[in-house]
């Protein structure tokens, strides 16, 4: 595998051990009882619409500078469950923790207000905007009556630099203008911009051809590298094999297996997918304590 | 892990997208991106200035009449309304609305203005214009409250306020000159003056030199403070080419409203007001579309309103301001109506005006699915619409052809900007 494996990004003071999941990984996914406090926890999220019930207890752990993959397949509750991160759809039952403090997302603006940024499959750009335009749309520094364009420029420039966004000559160019990749560097950027700790990606390679889907990928690492937690759900286990630190697999509205993505392989997720177990990584409940991987630490 | 991943061709041909000011370093540079622009169908004015001249072009050779100073006066006083009422149309276009009670809202603004302005004892005059551009502002707020509350379509709420304002304006009429048939006077020499006065000569090339030197220096500012930052800014001389453009221009219609037009021995000369009353509007209301919060949401919304919901604009807001300043801009349109006639009459046909304001702001590029457009392309616009009025009335022919060639003008318009955006996308 050519990533980087799941302990590149980690926090030095990374604790080990006590974990109960963590099995014979090297990589234990950070657990909060010693001092590495993830960044968001979901304890027993559970989320109905009317009879149907869309996420029943989820627990998952979001930690900084590691990409969480969020797969299933349609309708097993991904989008539900961002949704719910994002505040759109408050949840039903159980918690949700940031830094460890317990916290109500009432609305897209709460989430906002953490450091939360949701970056839509549709975007959200206007295409008439500029680069500029779009990521401060909404915030703009006013100075002496009149928008403050050239700390806007510096500043969009500067983020754009830190991202690697280097294909884009000018920063004053209509979104439209733009191809795919480049227009979710850009929805990333604007979340980057607003001093977002946590990315949620729906979808961002799902229209994307090879080149525009390698441009997004290496954007994941990027925000990786600057201690972002990152959220992507994909389809595409391609892409999720090649950026994830963690894999959660979903299914019918429940977690069915969470761990590093060195315990899995394509195969095993997509039988975790469908069948909800899998011969090569054994399927867990939901409870954390339960997903002791049975013997099948597959490292590489 | 290079994101350079991408075509050298594609970023060339990104770049060719964004407008010159702000990439370009040297004049050769400059030049050559504005042409792959316009050549990409971001030609900005180009088309709309090069209409204008082949219709002037075409007017002159018909009648040497038309460029004379005489004649283009008129035709300024005959363009003032429409382009104003083309700048009032834009806020509206830009969100994808439409507003089409502006056409009597405006008049019954001035109804009002004339009105509290009938002797013997008429009210100061700036009192009088202050209510006739409220009036046309309130409809707007509320027009702007029941489009954004009810979520009822621009179009039609819109349509019942120019029915509404059809009825009013025959009321109020009557109510206000009882017996007049419809018509009310203007009373205020200063009001009349707007359109039939004109500043005197050494007062045109103080305003001239004013307006030139103030624009260029906030061109030259603004450029600085972009090289102070580290950005690119247009070099120094396509900045001076500008100015030097807007000074020539400048030169150009102070001569000619200092040229005397009178006829025999009567010496009629000067710039008349209105060319000030119109610039003031343009360039307060470019300031606001282009340089303030209020102005990047109404793109943003005419853009992608989602997109800007998400961002976090109160699009209700927004949509209502919007609605509030097409209302003013009208009253500013009112005010000019009826200095222009030296009087308000109730077979005024402000369902045509509006129409013609939407034209003139098609013409000049606003988009009528909102997002794009400016307020200098609806001047533009509104010159093209009364250049063509005024050279067939001085060729001696009647309203027939007017409307015809209004039509193919505003068709042409738009093939041309839709036709050139395509082959850009398709390209």
């Amino acid at each position: 595998m050519t990533t980087p494996s799941a302990d590149d990004a980690r926090p030095a003071t990374a604790g080990r051990a006590a974990a109960p999941e963590s099995g014979p990984s090297d990589s234990p996914p950070a657990r909060g009882q010693n001092g590495d406090q993830p960044l968001l926890r979901l304890v027993g999220v559970g989320k109905n619409f009317g009879p149907v019930r869309a996420l029943t207890d989820i627990n998952l752990d979001v930690t900084l500078g590691q990409v969480t993959a969020l797969v299933g397949d349609n309708g097993a509750g991904k989008s539900t469950l961002i949704k719910t991160i994002a505040g759109i759809w408050p949840q039903d039952h159980g918690e949700i923790l940031w830094e460890g403090r317990p916290v109500r997302l009432h609305s897209p603006k709460d989430a906002a207000g953490l450091g939360i940024a949701t970056v839509y499959q549709d975007l959200a750009l206007a295409d008439n905007l500029d680069i500029v335009q779009n990521m401060f749309l909404g915030r703009e520094p006013v100075k002496h009556w009149a928008l403050d364009e050239t700390t806007m420029e510096k500043e969009a420039k500067r983020t754009l630099a830190d991202l690697s966004v280097v294909t884009v000559r000018s920063v004053r160019q209509p979104v439209g203008s733009l191809s795919g990749g480049q227009r979710q560097a850009v929805a990333v950027a604007r979340a980057v911009l607003r001093q977002a700790r946590l990315v949620v990606l729906d979808e961002p390679t799902a229209a994307l051809g090879v080149t525009q889907t390698r441009v997004v990928l290496d954007l994941i690492r990027r925000l990786k590298s600057q201690n972002i937690a990152v959220i992507v759900i994909s389809h595409n286990l391609n892409d999720v094999m090649a950026v994830a630190d963690r894999v959660a697999v979903l299914r019918l509205g429940q977690l069915v297996s969470v761990g590093p993505l060195s315990q899995y392989d394509a195969q095993s997720i997509v039988e975790l997918m469908t069948t909800g177990t899998s011969g090569r990584r054994a399927a867990a409940g939901s409870e954390p304590s339960s997903q002791q991987p049975a013997g099948s630490s597959s490292e590489h | 892990m290079s994101t350079d991943v991408e075509q050298p061709s594609e970023a060339d041909e990104a770049a060719a997208i964004a407008a010159p000011e702000v990439i370009a370093n040297t004049l050769g540079e400059y030049v050559k991106i504005w042409w792959t622009r316009v050549r990409s169908g971001e030609s900005g004015a180009l088309p709309v200035i090069l209409g204008l001249v082949v219709i002037v072009v075409y007017f002159q050779a018909r009648s040497s009449l038309f460029l004379s100073a005489g004649n283009l006066v008129n035709l300024i006083e005959q363009a003032a309304w429409i382009v104003t009422l083309g700048m009032a149309e834009v806020f509206v276009l830009l969100l994808g609305e439409i507003d089409l009670s502006i056409g009597y809202t405006s008049v019954i603004g001035s109804v009002f203005t004339c009105w509290l302005l009938v002797p013997p004892d008429p009210a100061p005059w700036p009192l009088a214009v202050l209510v006739g551009l409220a009036f046309p502002a309130v409809f707007g707020l509320i027009e702007g409250v029941i489009i954004t509350r009810l979520r009822l379509p621009s179009f039609v709420v819109t349509l019942a306020g120019q029915l509404a304002g059809l009825g009013l304006l025959l009321a109020i009429i009557n109510i206000a000159a009882p017996g007049s048939g419809g018509t009310i006077r203007l009373y205020s020499s200063v009001l009349n003056d707007i359109e039939n006065g004109a500043m005197s000569p050494l007062a045109g090339w103080i305003v001239m030199a004013a307006a030139v030197a103030l624009g260029g220096a906030l061109m030259i500012t603004r450029d600085n403070r972009r090289r102070a930052g580290g950005l690119a800014a247009p070099p120094a001389s396509v900045t001076w080419l500008k100015v030097a453009a807007m000074a020539v221009a400048g030169v150009v219609v102070v001569l000619i409203g200092n040229t005397n037009r009178g006829v025999g021995l009567v010496v009629v000369s000067g710039v008349p007001w209105v060319i000030l009353v119109v610039l003031v509007v343009l360039v307060a209301w470019s300031f606001l579309l282009g340089r303030t919060r209020f102005g990047r949401y109404v793109y943003a919304i005419g853009g992608n309103a989602e997109a800007a919901r998400r961002a976090g604009i109160n699009l209700s807001r927004i949509r209502v301001l919007a609605f509030v300043l097409a209302g003013l801009t009208a009253g500013v349109m009112g005010i000019i109506y009826a200095s222009q006639l030296g009087s308000v009459s109730s077979n005024v046909p402000g369902g045509q005006n509006v129409l013609f304001a939407v034209a003139a702001a098609v013409i000049g590029g606003t988009s009528l699915f909102g997002g794009r457009g400016t307020m200098l392309g609806a001047v533009l616009g509104g010159l093209i619409v009364a250049v063509i009025y005024n050279g067939l009335q001085l060729l001696g022919l009647g309203a027939s052809p007017q409307y015809i060639w209004t039509a193919v003008v505003l068709l042409a318009a738009v093939t041309i900007d839709t036709v050139a955006r395509r082959s850009r996308t398709s390209a």
